[in-house]
């Protein structure tokens, strides 16, 4: 199996420990990968203000980079839904959908195809897992707190099999960080006030580390801990799973 | 950006938008609690959503299985192609009957119609009978939510309007005493009026009755006394039978607040003697919307508030800031069907988390429409200048890979040198309650070239 890692525009240019981290914690676990050259973006900034038909280019370069891979693996549940679910009609051709069924999400190819139910790592931490929505509801990493049964999902199995972890239990298991992209932006007020409200769930609940699989909520939320000198850190998945096995 | 300023100045009162959204995730706990109790949660959903896809899908059918059934049952039945005929038709029914007084359930098809302020403009005097539909009436407000009209209002608020209108003791903000005195006042009115009129929940078209759901009991206690019974419904209310009524009456109660039924769920199948029942069958641009292929499943809503409820950007913002008689997600994907240009910024107020999608009884996909919406947006050419000028300025960039690596080297490094006045200003929304991320020196594919490349 060849694999091609696909590392998001945002972690390449501000969180390149993430990729770092991702591409090591692959390679431990015996998996063949490569991350191909020339990576930019899937096209979400713009597609999600509305401007899916101006990603074309975009979109394309990206499945003419990919679908030579057998499998295809990012740290990001909602850039890959985003190659899922939006990428133009006018690209839906048999590369395009090799791709879309065999891009996945980073804890998603640890727990449906590497078949792995527990790492055998050490991370003595008190963690708070925020729930990507995109990961969560979209591509159905889990169960979202709205659907009948307990909330669940394949990082909190993951994570939870690490010795002397604690993963500390939130008032609201999976309510949106407020990031949401260019949402971040244009609804400025209401986003930083989703971020400031999910982080004291966080910190209310004794988390030293808040974690998630997609590093555009930690960025937002970093934002917000910094500024307000919290005393908590943001780590991707990623990185803690790494450092956890080494 | 009207909803993002309206959403800024809520916020501007911190302890308040803490109360407002507490209070509605505590109607969202309560809602979780109740699809747990019963077994079958997900399969009742998808049944919902089967039924109503069904019906929707042979509207025409069911419409007329219904007015002839409900004909046959003594029901007067008029049709209003938009909101002006709706309220032409009440108000001839009011003027026919000689009756200058209505009492009134609540209806948001009413709400949308802007029925009250014709009917006052005729000189009719209209009283909202649902406590929190006559407490936003006393204040001269819109409801700001489709269950809880009156949820952003708090009780010393209430208190003091009643103090106004009701000659409550002043001061006394007791919850019981403030709804005992509302209960007196509204008595004195449901004896008194001639005609009632009630909104109308399900429309069951196998028997050509209807169900109202309430609370509080207030659309009995208008429609026994009165002799005529006016109810308004749209046309995507109808359902087949009363198989189907069971599906939606387990999770409609549950979804809205968090109980197993509403209190009072009342049929109404005939007129009583020398009584009249008479219902309106209103389309006003509904029909238009179920030709949109990619919208029309938004009619399968039965307004229950749910999406309202668990949405963290209406909870945050209230729904006033939404400028439309239905706020919060479903609002957003009902609005943009209304008016595009007017509310084109609606389907922007949303961080697309799915919540919505998920706590939704009928499965709507609510969060996929807002996100279709914003592309009709676009196609119409709505979308604010600045934001698609920097959109497509990022398009180009991220489309040729040689310019992203230098324009990320070049961005990353001008932060790392640049002091905080040049970064932390009015252009950069961002960073007014947040911080960027600190620059690293090297991308990920920089790092990757140097460490991992066979060359």
């Amino acid at each position: 199996m060849k694999a091609g890692l696909f590392i998001p525009c945002y972690i390449d240019q501000f969180y390149p420990q993430v990729g770092i981290d991702t591409l090591l914690l692959l390679e431990k676990l015996g998996v063949e990968i490569e991350s191909p050259a020339n990576q930019t973006c899937c096209g979400q900034p713009l597609a999600n203000s509305g401007m899916e038909k101006e990603t074309t280019e975009i979109c394309s370069h990206f499945i003419q980079l990919f679908s030579s891979y057998d499998t295809i693996i990012s740290p990001s549940g909602s850039c890959v839904l985003h190659i899922k679910e939006h990428v133009p009609e006018s690209l839906h051709d048999e590369a395009y959908f090799h791709v879309r069924d065999h891009i996945y999400e980073l804890t998603e190819f640890l727990t449906d195809v590497l078949m792995i139910e527990e790492l055998d790592g050490h991370f003595p931490h008190r963690v708070g897992l925020h729930q990507s929505c995109h990961g969560l509801r979209g591509l159905r990493n889990g169960k979202s707190s709205e659907l009948a049964g307990d909330p669940s999902s394949k990082a909190r199995s993951l994570l939870s099999s690490l010795k002397d972890i604690q993963l500390v239990d939130l008032d609201r298991t999976d309510e949106c960080c407020g990031f949401g992209g260019t949402f971040s932006v244009f609804e400025e007020a209401v986003s930083a006030q989703m971020g400031k409200d999910r982080i004291h769930d966080h910190v209310k609940n004794g988390a030293e580390v808040i974690t998630a699989i997609d590093m555009s909520c930690l960025m937002h939320m970093e934002g917000v801990i910094k500024r307000n000198s919290h005393p908590l850190r943001v780590m991707h998945v990623a990185e803690i799973l790494n450092f956890a096995i080494s | 950006m009207k909803h993002a300023r309206a959403a800024r100045e809520f916020l501007s009162n911190g302890p308040r938008t803490e109360w407002h959204s507490q209070a509605l995730w505590y109607v969202r706990q309560k809602r979780d609690v109740q699809k747990d109790e019963i077994r079958d949660w997900e399969d009742l959903r998808e049944q919902a959503s089967v039924i109503k896809e069904h019906t929707l899908s042979n509207l025409d059918q069911y419409l007329e299985e219904f007015e002839t059934k409900a004909l046959k049952n003594g029901i007067h039945v008029h049709w209003a192609v938009n909101a002006k005929e709706h309220n032409n038709i009440v108000l001839e029914i009011l003027q026919q009957a000689g009756v200058r007084k209505l009492v009134k359930s609540k209806s948001m098809l009413t709400e949308e119609c802007h029925l009250n302020p014709f009917l006052m403009d005729k000189g009719i005097d209209v009283i909202e009978s649902d406590l929190g539909e006559r407490i936003i009436q006393f204040a001269d407000q819109d409801p700001s939510h489709i269950v809880l009209p009156a949820i952003h209002l708090k009780k010393e608020e209430v208190g003091k309007l009643f103090e106004k209108k009701l000659n409550t003791e002043s001061g006394n903000y007791d919850p019981t005493y403030l709804t005992g005195a509302a209960r007196k006042h509204l008595r004195e009115h449901f004896v008194s009026a001639e005609v009632a009129m009630t909104g109308v929940n399900f429309a069951i078209a196998e028997s050509g009755g209807f169900a109202v759901c309430t609370n509080e009991g207030n659309a009995d206690m208008g429609v026994h006394h009165a002799k005529i019974h006016i109810a308004s419904m749209g046309i995507e209310k109808v359902i087949p039978g009363k198989d189907q009524l069971a599906v939606f009456l387990r999770l409609l109660a549950r979804s809205a607040t968090g109980q197993p039924i509403t209190t009072y769920t009342s049929h109404f199948q005939k007129p009583a003697e020398g009584k009249e029942i008479h219902l309106i069958i209103v389309d006003n641009g509904r029909s238009e919307h179920l030709g949109k292929d990619k919208f029309w499943r938004a009619l399968k809503c039965i307004r229950c508030g749910a999406c309202l409820n668990t949405c963290p950007v209406y909870r945050r913002s209230g729904g006033h800031s939404y400028g439309y008689t239905i706020p919060g997600p479903i609002g957003s994907i009902l609005t943009p069907r209304v008016d595009l240009k007017q509310y084109s910024d609606l389907p922007f107020a949303s961080s697309l988390c799915g919540s919505c999608t998920d706590v939704c009884p009928v499965k709507i996909e609510i969060h996929e429409q807002l996100y279709q919406w914003r592309q009709e947006v676009y196609e119409q050419k709505q979308l604010s200048g600045t934001k698609k000028l920097g959109l497509k300025v990022m398009g180009r960039v991220l489309a040729r890979p040689r310019l992203y690596h230098r324009s990320g080297k070049f961005a990353r490094k001008a932060l790392k040198i640049s002091p905080r006045f040049l970064i932390y200003n009015r252009m950069n929304p961002w960073g007014r309650s947040r911080d960027l991320p600190a620059p690293p020196k090297q991308s990920f594919q920089e790092w990757y070239r140097e460490n991992r490349s066979k060359s």
